[in-house]
């Protein structure tokens, strides 16, 4: 019992440790809906990475979509590295966990709700989808593109009666 | 001739006219469809030759069926042609939407094309994060040919024999005429637009390069994000609208295009012809500047008090860019819907909603009450309290600068009340309407303005799963708003004519 003096530190820090950092993956409607609540606090954050990685010097940002809204994410361009396939026509993103600092009205980034990521882990990779070209309706769009011409010639036809007609 | 003959006759040169104006938009389908093989989005491809196919079906059928009607328009077909063409127009222009599958339902693409049309910017869609870029092409374009005005699009290169043209063109919403002649004027909005449409894409492009995105992506998101800001429309191709790009650089090029976008073409037209002078007396500038510094005033006092962005630089990227983004009735966001319900105090929210109901300058591509109206009816009070406090002999005249100085006469004055009084009663009723679907009061007051002034902005009310009858709503809504009431008003009683025959 010497050394007990020891414990209630220790003690003390694993219980702040696992207090401070909450785990739990938030959603971008829980960021918006209790932004005041979520203010400076560390959050984790999964969302798909959709449209562009734009690269800004040493860092990045990237817009992650959880299915509902697609918030801003700053990280260390080394950390954008990571990501391989962006969300687009044809494509999905990768969906990837952050795990960073939440702001409601960052001050650096003109007062954007941003997260500041310090890791990045990608879930799930994304993929290009395959898509079947639709042969019916490039019919049906030939069959209609017939009919079209026909009536617009019809129209010439007609302008270049009704001219002769105003000439005679 | 008979009664029962004229009236025919009338709905014949209606839809003479309408059928003109569909074709055209058909032949604008071929932009997207260019786009969409650039791409190699070959289904998106076929969807728009779909949509070309139709309008052009639908339009010639309507100048074949209407081929004997006189070709000179009295003032009331040139409304009626006006608001039916934008009506005949909207269903057609949905088909491509409709076809990709982004829209849950036809009404839906309804919404967004009349959205894009008057330059609202309120939007339906889902999942625009992976929507085609054809169809990217095709929601802007839209907004930017509705800005301008598609009959104006019409009178420049489909409509050559309309005798009474500048009917049609009024009815659109639009009154100045530049040129002595209608069509000219037509080609001149077209001159200035398409000169700034080149300078501006660059602009926005060179800015999405400095932030990083790849050169095709800045490109075509300079092109769209310049349609829909100089047009005052405030589509942006990501869902998460101009915040998707976090730049001040990004929104700096945009405010400058959207807020040269809510100025009067004549405004423009009078500086492109060496009358720089026009920018300081115009009534509209001073009334935009005058109400937007007062607004700001509320908005910084809210946000002050609330402790929310506290900067300079942050009040004025969040509380004067939405401010300005409300007054130009342009509506690109920042931040996200319901941030303005959660996080902004009622005071900046009241002025935002001020400012879409103002909105922008007339025969602009802006919507609202309009800054020549609201500096009309300023200078009228003005008058009246210098008629009030002056001596009862003495002669009191009250003039206004809007490209030259004008007599203030009672007949202005009416015009310009009677058009702010059908404003708020439109906004009131839409507001109703949310409210009476169970809707918050705030939120839907705010939505029905946006609506209302073509403005866009959104607490978050209006999305897919809103009622069908409220879409509606909104469509109508926006479609009068944009054309000033007048036409469809004339549209409603030409409708009764014909069916009652007086």
């Amino acid at each position: 019992m010497r050394n007990a003096w020891f414990v209630l530190p220790v003690a003390v820090a694993v219980w702040v440790a696992a207090t401070a950092s909450p785990a739990v993956a938030l959603s971008s409607a829980e960021l918006i809906g209790e932004a005041r609540r979520h203010d400076g606090r560390e959050v984790v954050y999964r969302g798909e990475v959709v449209g562009d990685v734009m690269r800004r010097g040493r860092w990045a940002v990237i817009n992650l979509h959880d299915g509902s809204n697609a918030l801003g994410v700053w990280l260390p361009a080394r950390l954008a590295g990571e990501i391989e396939l962006t969300g687009r026509y044809g494509v999905t993103g990768d969906t990837v966990e952050v795990r960073g600092s939440f702001h409601r009205a960052c001050p650096v980034h003109g007062g954007d709700l941003d997260l500041h990521a310090e890791s990045l882990t990608v879930v799930e990779r994304g993929k290009r989808e395959r898509l079947p070209f639709r042969r019916r309706r490039a019919a049906l769009a030939g069959g209609l593109c017939l009919v079209a011409l026909g009536l617009a010639l019809w129209e010439r036809q007609r302008k270049v009666a009704e001219c002769d007609g105003g000439l005679s | 001739m008979t009664g029962g003959r004229k009236r025919f006759e009338a709905l014949l040169t209606v839809g003479y006219y309408s059928g003109r104006v569909v074709t055209g938009i058909g032949l604008l389908m071929l932009v997207p469809l260019a786009v969409a093989l650039l791409y190699g989005e070959w289904n998106v491809a076929v969807d728009f030759l779909i949509g070309f196919a139709a309008a052009l079906i639908v339009g010639y059928g309507l100048v074949h069926l209407c081929y004997a009607a006189p070709r000179r328009l009295t003032w009331l077909q040139g409304m009626v042609a006006a608001s039916l063409s934008w009506l005949v127009a909207m269903v057609v222009a949905a088909l491509p939407y409709w076809l990709s599958g982004h829209w849950s339902s036809y009404l839906d693409a309804m919404f967004d094309v009349m959205s894009g049309f008057t330059t609202t910017g309120l939007v339906l869609v889902q999942d625009l994060d992976h929507l085609a870029n054809g169809v990217n092409m095709w929601r802007h374009l839209l907004t930017y040919v509705g800005g301008q005005g598609m009959v104006v699009l019409a009178l420049t290169f489909l409509i050559r024999e309309a005798s009474g043209a500048y009917a049609i063109y009024v009815g659109e919403g639009k009154d100045e005429r530049l040129l002595p002649n209608v069509r000219h004027t037509a080609q001149a909005i077209w001159f200035v637009s398409i000169a700034y449409l080149v300078v501006g894409t660059l602009l926005q492009a060179g800015a999405g390069l400095a932030i990083g995105m790849p050169a095709d992506r800045s490109f075509f998101h300079g092109l769209w994000v310049f349609m829909a800001a100089w047009s005052t429309g405030g589509f942006a191709p990501q869902s998460s609208n101009l915040y998707y790009y976090h730049s001040l650089l990004y929104e700096l090029v945009g405010v400058l295009v959207f807020i040269c976008g809510s100025f009067n073409f004549a405004l423009h037209w009078a500086v492109w012809t060496g009358n720089r002078k026009e920018i300081r007396r115009n009534i509209e500038v001073v009334s935009f500047f005058v109400t937007s510094t007062l607004l700001f005033t509320l908005v910084a006092a809210g946000m002050a008090k609330a402790g929310l962005y506290h900067t300079p630089l942050l009040m004025l990227r969040k509380g004067w860019y939405h401010l300005i983004s409300a007054h130009t009735t342009t509506g690109f966001m920042t931040v996200f819907s319901r941030q303005f319900l959660e996080d902004w105090p009622p005071l900046p929210l009241t002025a935002l909603i001020v400012a879409m109901l103002i909105g922008g300058s007339a025969s602009s591509t802006a919507g609202g009450y309009k800054g020549l109206r609201v500096g009309i009816i300023a200078k009228a009070v003005a008058e009246e309290v210098r008629r009030i406090v002056a001596p009862s002999s003495a002669v009191i005249v009250t003039k206004y600068h809007h490209i030259r100085d004008i007599v203030l006469e009672d007949r202005h004055v009416r015009s310009a009340a009677l058009i702010v009084i059908l404003y708020t009663l439109t906004w009131l009723f839409g507001t109703l309407m949310a409210v009476q679907f169970g809707y918050p009061f705030g939120e839907a007051a705010f939505e029905a303005a946006s609506a209302t002034g073509n403005v866009g902005l959104s607490a978050g009310l209006v999305s897919p799963s809103m009622p069908d009858l409220l879409k509606a709503v909104y469509i109508g809504i926006m479609w009068a708003g944009r054309l000033e009431f007048m036409s469809v008003f004339a549209l409603l009683g030409f409708l009764v004519w014909e069916v009652r025959g007086r």
